[in-house]
C-alpha cells in the first residue's frame, strides 16, 4: 500500500486521477507491472474520489447494484452493504443518508466488484470512528489477498502503510 | 440487476432516474401540451389557419421539449463523480453515452410521439395528418435526441449549460425540422410524394445515431482532461 499524503493543494487528488487514466499527463506515462496487459488501469481500478456517484433517487441497494453491475458482475450487492455497515438501510432513498453514510455507501463499491488496484482519496474523511475501524479492516483484506492500494490521506490511518509518498507544496 | 449487461444497466438506471420524482421524464410533455393549447388561443379562432400550420407547429414544439432535461443528461453524472466511473469501465464510452441518449428518447421524446395525434385535435388537424405528424416524430426526434447529445457533452461542464447547448444544437436541428414538416405536409396535401422527405428524415436520425455517440465521446474527453 502506497499513502500519498501532503498539504492541501499539493497535487494527492490529481495524482489519483493521473494514475486512474481521467486526466492525461503533460510529461512521462503511468505503466503497471503486472496485471491484464489488455485492460487499462483504470479498468483494473476501483476510484473512489471526493464525490460520491450516489443518485439519490435511486435506493441504496439500487444505487449499489448498478455500480456493481457496470464495474463488475452484479452480485455481491447484499454482502457489500452488509459489509460497510448499511445492510438495514437497503431500501432507503439515498437522499435521506448522511454525509457519513453516503460515504460508506460510495465505499461499498469496492466489496461489489472485485478489482485487484485501489485509487482512494481521502476515504476516511467524514466517517466515524466505527467507519474508520471498518475501512481499516477492508483495506488489510484486501492487501493480504494481494491487492494494491494507492490512498491519498491527511491524518493517520489505523493501517501499517508500506510506504509513503509525501508530496510537498514548497520545496 | 445482475442478469444485465451493464450497458443494459445504464439504459436502466438512466430511465429509473428520468421517471422518479424530478427526474423530469414528463416535462417534455407538458411543455409541448402548453405550447400547444396557447397557439389557438394566440392566432385566434381561424380554424383553417390552425389546420395549416398545425403539423409545423406539434413539430416546433416537439423539438423543443426534446431539448429539455438534454444539458442535465451528461452534467449531472459529471457533478456527482458518476461520470468518472463511466470512463473508467471497460464499456466504451461511445456506447454508454449512446445508451444514455436512447433513455432520454425513450422517456422525454417517444411520450411526445404518443401525445402528438392527441393534441392534433386542439389544432384543427384530422386523424390522418396528426398521425402523420406522429410517423415523422418518430422517424425525427432520435435526430434530435442524438445531436443534442453532442450539445449535452461540450457543455458538460457547465453548472447552466442548457442555453448554451439550445445555442449550439438548433441550428443541426433546423434541417430535421425541415424535414420533419415536409413529410407531415406532403402526407396531408401533396403535391411532394411523402416518401421523399421521409426518406431523409429517416436518414438524418441514422446518421446523427451513429456521429452523434462518436462526437460526444470525443467531447467529453477532451472536456474532462
Amino acid at each position: 500500500m502506497l499513502a500519498v499524503t501532503g498539504p492541501n493543494g499539493a497535487g494527492k487528488s490529481s495524482l489519483l486521477r493521473l494514475v486512474a487514466g481521467l486526466i492525461h499527463p503533460a510529461q512521462g506515462r503511468v505503466v503497471i507491472a503486472g496485471g491484464d496487459p489488455e485492460l487499462s488501469i483504470g479498468e483494473q481500478a476501483h476510484y473512489v474520489g471526493h464525490q460520491d456517484a450516489i443518485k439519490p433517487s435511486l435506493t441504496v441497494t439500487e444505487n449499489l447494484a448498478f455500480w456493481s453491475r457496470w464495474l463488475g458482475d452484479g452480485n455481491k450487492v447484499a454482502a457489500a452493504l452488509a459489509g460497510v455497515g448499511l445492510g438495514a438501510l437497503a431500501h432507503l432513498p439515498a437522499l435521506h443518508l448522511s454525509a457519513g453514510q453516503r460515504r460508506r455507501l460510495s465505499l461499498a463499491r469496492l466489496l461489489a466488484a472485485q478489482r485487484p488496484i485501489w485509487l482512494l482519496d481521502e476515504p476516511g474523511s467524514v466517517l466515524d470512528a466505527a467507519g474508520g475501524a471498518m475501512l481499516a479492516a477492508i483495506m488489510r483484506v484486501h492487501l493480504a489477498a494481494g491487492g494494491l492500494i494507492l490512498a491519498a490521506i491527511h491524518g493517520p490511518l489505523e493501517l501499517e502503510a508500506t510506504r509513503e509518498l509525501r508530496l510537498g507544496g514548497t520545496p | 440487476m445482475g442478469a444485465l449487461t451493464p450497458l443494459a444497466a445504464l439504459l436502466v438506471r438512466d430511465m429509473q432516474l428520468a421517471v422518479r420524482l424530478g427526474g423530469g421524464a414528463f416535462i417534455g410533455v407538458l411543455f409541448f401540451l402548453m405550447v400547444v393549447t396557447l397557439v389557438p388561443f394566440a392566432l385566434g379562432p381561424d380554424l383553417a389557419l390552425l389546420a395549416r400550420i398545425g403539423s409545423a407547429i406539434l413539430w416546433l414544439g416537439a423539438l423543443l421539449a426534446s431539448l429539455l432535461g438534454l444539458d442535465r443528461l451528461l452534467a449531472s453524472d459529471y457533478e456527482d463523480g458518476s461520470l468518472d466511473l463511466i470512463l473508467m469501465a471497460s464499456t466504451p464510452l461511445e456506447l454508454a453515452v449512446a445508451a444514455k441518449a436512447l433513455a432520454h428518447w425513450l422517456t422525454t421524446s417517444l411520450p411526445l410521439v404518443v401525445a402528438a395525434p392527441l393534441l392534433g385535435v386542439l389544432l384543427n388537424l384530422d386523424g390522418r395528418a396528426s398521425g402523420a405528424v406522429a410517423l415523422t416524430l418518430l422517424a425525427g426526434t432520435p435526430a434530435l435526441t442524438y445531436i443534442g447529445l453532442i450539445g449535452a457533452a461540450l457543455t458538460v461542464a457547465l453548472r447552466r449549460g442548457g442555453l448554451l447547448l439550445a445555442v449550439l444544437v438548433l441550428p443541426l436541428n433546423i434541417p430535421v425540422l425541415i424535414f420533419g414538416v415536409a413529410a407531415s405536409n406532403a402526407a396531408i396535401v401533396g403535391p411532394l410524394p411523402f416518401g421523399t422527405p421521409f426518406g431523409i428524415l429517416c436518414a438524418l436520425s441514422l446518421m446523427s445515431v451513429v456521429i452523434g455517440p462518436f462526437a460526444a465521446a470525443i467531447a467529453l474527453r477532451q472536456g474532462l482532461d
